[in-house]
């Protein structure tokens, strides 16, 4: 039981550092219209700037504006010298384009930092773990990012549903001639969203430092799942994104915790082991192929 | 007097919008029923129910006596169900005459063979050449679609449409954006075809509607308002509210 | 006639490649001309389905390495006398892998496009590519074949009556089977269903108007695509006599998109001039400096926003100029 409560957190911890991602990726889409492979780039830069500066300074916490402002720069940057250019066109030279914008931030990361991976310092206070109830321990580190996330998520609410830039993001992501037609500064929108859904990825990506190695290709890895992630949760929903993500997280978690175990019930452990492995490597693309036969658009589809 | 149309009762929503309001309508075969209204009133709407790109929310539609309300746009235009768009649609990389070779083929079938030349296939293209012979297009079959003018492409989406060898066609708004003299053709055209295929006919054109129908329905906000011939829509004083006094006409 | 020029114009070069490799004293010359023959067929395949179809498939190295998988599995299981699956038992006869590679990646190409191909535009870009990783992911876990290290083929498939432990050899079937490759993709591109699906990418909506169900070819065309990446697949496991799930990671699917707009998007020949220059780049970029992902990066970013039409645009707009 204390062992599946513990996966369950890891699978939260997981799905909310999907959700960071996605939001920023099915915004984008959804208001510009534009799919950027190269959201993953953003998550890798806020992850090696943030780090890059936590260990110059000692402090991990002056890791993170730097980690959030050099992402949202670069996603600045990006936006009006590339992406820019490709809103009017079609998917395949968006595809292209920001594929090459991979190659490029890749090949640059490894020019400042080399292939090693870097990491990430944690703060003493991280240390350890905390019991949070009888006989579950749980690294601190790791529900701080399950609180930033939760929290980025309301926040996200009541940017959308509350304020004057939400009702546009919202108008945008059904009708996008109408944001237009409503004589608002669609560019100042695009390049505002565009920055915002680079914040959350390197937020995503700093976040992530401390668990996982901070090393080139550490945003494909994620920017796949993420792309599962906005594929189930219907391109364009915030909603679908926190739901699917949250889901996926904590589905891709147990299957890679309990599959193999489950599977050594019923058949030789080594045949167990490397099914397991197979089938829990898969299980989300699995997901994603159910929601698909039954809702081709995705869970919360917007736009009807 | 047989129907080639009927449609019972159809419904569509679009949120709280109603945008067809419990329409019965039906066409006999071989006349050309025209469907007037103002902007807005849903004739879009009804078109692309009855070809199944949109599917109603209730009612029933029946194409010569076959219920074809759940079926597949493409199983429509097997039964006889052909279409104009209102805003031409049509293959822009392709020359003219590929164009309509393609909608004979489609209706041909074969579309499956990768081990023949499809410019080997004579009768297609005979039959494509007839097509535009009776035309107004015979001298731009090697035009790319993309070069033509405008009312070239109104013309040519009208030939696509009869390569598939419709019972029943449905025109959607086939003279809009025409000058005059190419407006005259178009409905000499139409009204060449008079009684081998059915029409019904989508039109803002009030010369070419009390030109070309036998029958006129008028849609406002959904629904119809009354059926009849030319003179009796001209006389009813609801459609003289509705429409025409907010028309030029 | 002067259709004729330029097939026979490749098929001479490619044809002389190991005696110019010979001569120059370059043994990597014709090692890099296989390549490119390979990748040619891959990215035809693709062209099929991206620039004919217009469908936007970004798991094409997928079909690539299932083929290839084909190819190892195979072999492996005919050096060690277990039948696959306990039912049938492996080869190591070229002419009975390569068909059976085709089948095998047409039909992971057939599930795989009846889930993506319900949705368009850019969902369908996600749902290619993340099937293509879920296969990459299933021949990583696959222990029993290398896993992540993959299968090494100690000895290229034989064909009868030819020495296949001769590279030049291997060399020639390659170009073989890709003449006639490409001569069936002529075929294809030409047919009445060619000529269906390049209504398809012009035009969906009408082509439903006109009664073409267009999922069905749209689908047929997908597993056609399948199949030709997996014969391209097959041909290079016995040319590198090695396969891994590297070969159908999602950047080399990247890679064939680039190649094929490289060359032209939707041209018969835009595949092969594509590959060929997607390749040498690489071979000459690669010799200069590790980092030449960048320049490749810098290049496609120029060729994306401020060209069109790839390398067969330039070539008619050249003969557009001269006439």
């Amino acid at each position: 039981m204390i062992l599946i409560l513990e996966q369950l957190l890891n699978g939260l911890q997981y799905g909310v550092m999907l959700f960071l991602l996605a939001a920023g990726l099915t915004l984008i889409f959804g208001i510009m219209g534009v799919i950027n492979l190269a959201h993953g780039s953003l998550y890798m830069i806020g992850a090696f700037a943030g780090t890059w500066v936590a260990t110059t300074t000692g402090s991990f916490w002056l890791g993170i504006p730097a980690g959030l402002i050099a992402a949202a720069l670069v996603g600045f940057l990006v936006e009006a010298t590339v992406i820019r250019k490709l809103y009017a066109r079609d998917h395949l030279d968006q595809v292209l384009a920001t594929f090459a914008l991979i190659l490029i931030f890749n090949q640059m990361i490894i020019l400042i930092f080399g292939r090693q991976p870097i990491f990430t310092p944690l703060p003493e206070v991280f240390y350890g773990s905390i019991e949070i109830i009888p006989g579950l321990f749980y690294p601190p580190y790791r529900l701080l990012i399950i609180a930033v996330g939760l929290l980025v998520a309301v926040g996200l609410y009541f940017l959308i549903n509350r304020t004057r830039v939400g009702m546009l993001v919202r108008a945008g992501s059904t009708n996008r001639d109408m944001v237009r037609a409503l004589g608002v500064d669609v560019r100042l929108l695009y390049t505002v969203v565009f920055g915002l859904g680079a914040l959350l990825a390197g937020l995503a990506g700093y976040m992530t430092g401390p668990i996982l190695a901070v090393q080139v290709g550490m945003g494909e890895d994620i920017l796949l799942a993420t792309f599962v992630v906005v594929v189930i949760g219907g391109v364009g929903s915030i909603k679908g994104a926190f739901v699917a993500g949250i889901g996926l997280g904590v589905v891709d978690t147990m299957l890679r915790a309990f599959l193999p175990t489950i599977l050594r019930g019923f058949m030789a452990p080594s045949d167990a082991d490397a099914i397991g492995a197979s089938v829990s490597s898969m299980g989300i693309f699995l997901l994603m192929a159910i929601v698909l036969l039954i809702r081709p658009k995705g869970l919360f589809a917007a736009g009807g | 007097m047989t129907e080639i149309l009927r449609i019972e009762n159809l419904q569509k929503r679009f949120g709280g919008l109603v945008a067809t309001d419990n329409v019965t309508l039906d066409v006999h075969t071989g006349e050309i029923h025209a469907l007037i209204g103002p902007n807005g009133a849903g004739k879009s709407t009804l078109i692309n129910q009855l070809c199944g790109e949109l599917r109603q929310d209730a009612g029933v539609i029946h194409l010569a006596g076959r219920d074809i309300s759940h079926m597949p746009a493409p199983e429509r235009v097997d039964l006889g169900l052909g279409r104009t768009f209102q805003v031409t649609s049509l293959l822009e990389d392709f020359t003219v005459v590929e164009n309509v070779g393609l909608a004979v083929q489609a209706r041909d079938g074969g579309n499956f063979r990768i081990f023949d030349r499809v410019s080997g296939r004579s009768s297609i293209w005979e039959e494509a050449g007839h097509l535009l012979a009776g035309s107004l297009l015979d001298d731009r079959r090697d035009a790319r679609v993309a070069d033509l003018s405008h009312g070239e492409k109104k013309q040519l989406e009208l030939v696509m449409a009869l390569a598939t060898q419709p019972r029943l066609l449905l025109l959607d708004e086939p003279m809009a954006g025409l000058g005059h003299l190419e407006s005259q053709q178009m409905i000499d055209t139409l009204n060449g075809l008079r009684g081998e295929i059915s029409m019904l006919l989508v039109e803002h054109d009030m010369e070419a509607v009390f030109a070309l129908a036998d029958r006129i329905s008028v849609l406002v906000y959904g629904q119809i308002i009354m059926t009849g011939t030319a003179d009796e829509v001209r006389n009813d004083p609801r459609v003289r509210e509705a429409y025409l006094g907010t028309e030029d006409a | 006639m002067r259709k004729l020029i330029l097939p026979v114009l490749l098929i001479a070069i490619f044809a002389l490649m190991p005696l110019i490799a010979e001569l120059v004293g370059k043994n990597a010359l014709m090692t890099l001309s296989a390549r490119i023959l390979m990748y040619a067929m891959a990215a035809a395949s693709l062209n099929l389905i991206l620039g004919y179809g217009g469908m936007v498939s970004f798991g094409h190295a997928a079909y690539f390495g299932v083929g290839a998988y084909v190819v190892g599995i195979l072999y492996s299981h005919w050096m060690s006398e277990v039948p696959v699956f306990g039912l049938f038992p492996g080869s190591n006869q070229l002419l009975v892998t390569l068909p059976i590679a085709m089948i095998v990646s047409g039909l992971a190409a057939l599930l795989i496009g009846a889930l993506s191909l319900r949705t368009g535009g850019v969902q369908f870009i996600m749902i290619t590519l993340a099937f293509a990783q879920m296969i990459f992911f299933l021949f990583v876990s696959l222990t029993a074949y290398g896993g992540e290290d993959g299968i090494i083929i100690r000895r290229a498939n034989e064909v009868p009556g030819l020495n296949m432990r001769d590279k030049t050899t291997v060399y020639y079937v390659i170009l073989v089977v890709a003449v006639l490759y490409f001569a069936w993709m002529w075929r294809v591109v030409n047919s009445s269903f060619g000529q269906v699906l390049k209504g398809i990418r012009q035009n969906e909506r009408r082509m439903e108007a006109m009664g073409v169900a267009t999922y069905r070819y749209k689908l047929y065309a997908f597993v056609l695509a399948g199949t030709g990446a997996g014969l391209a697949g097959a041909l290079m496991a016995n040319f590198l006599r090695f396969t891994s799930p590297d070969m159908m990671h999602w950047t080399k699917s990247g890679e064939m998109i680039i190649m094929v707009i490289l060359g032209g998007l939707g041209t018969f020949f835009g595949p092969i001039l594509g590959a060929a220059a997607f390749l040498i780049l690489e071979f000459y970029l690669a010799d200069w400096t590790e980092h030449w992902q960048l320049a490749l990066g810098l290049i496609l970013l120029v060729v994306v926003l401020f060209t069109k039409g790839g390398i067969m645009g330039v070539i008619a707009r050249l003969k557009g100029g001269r006439e």
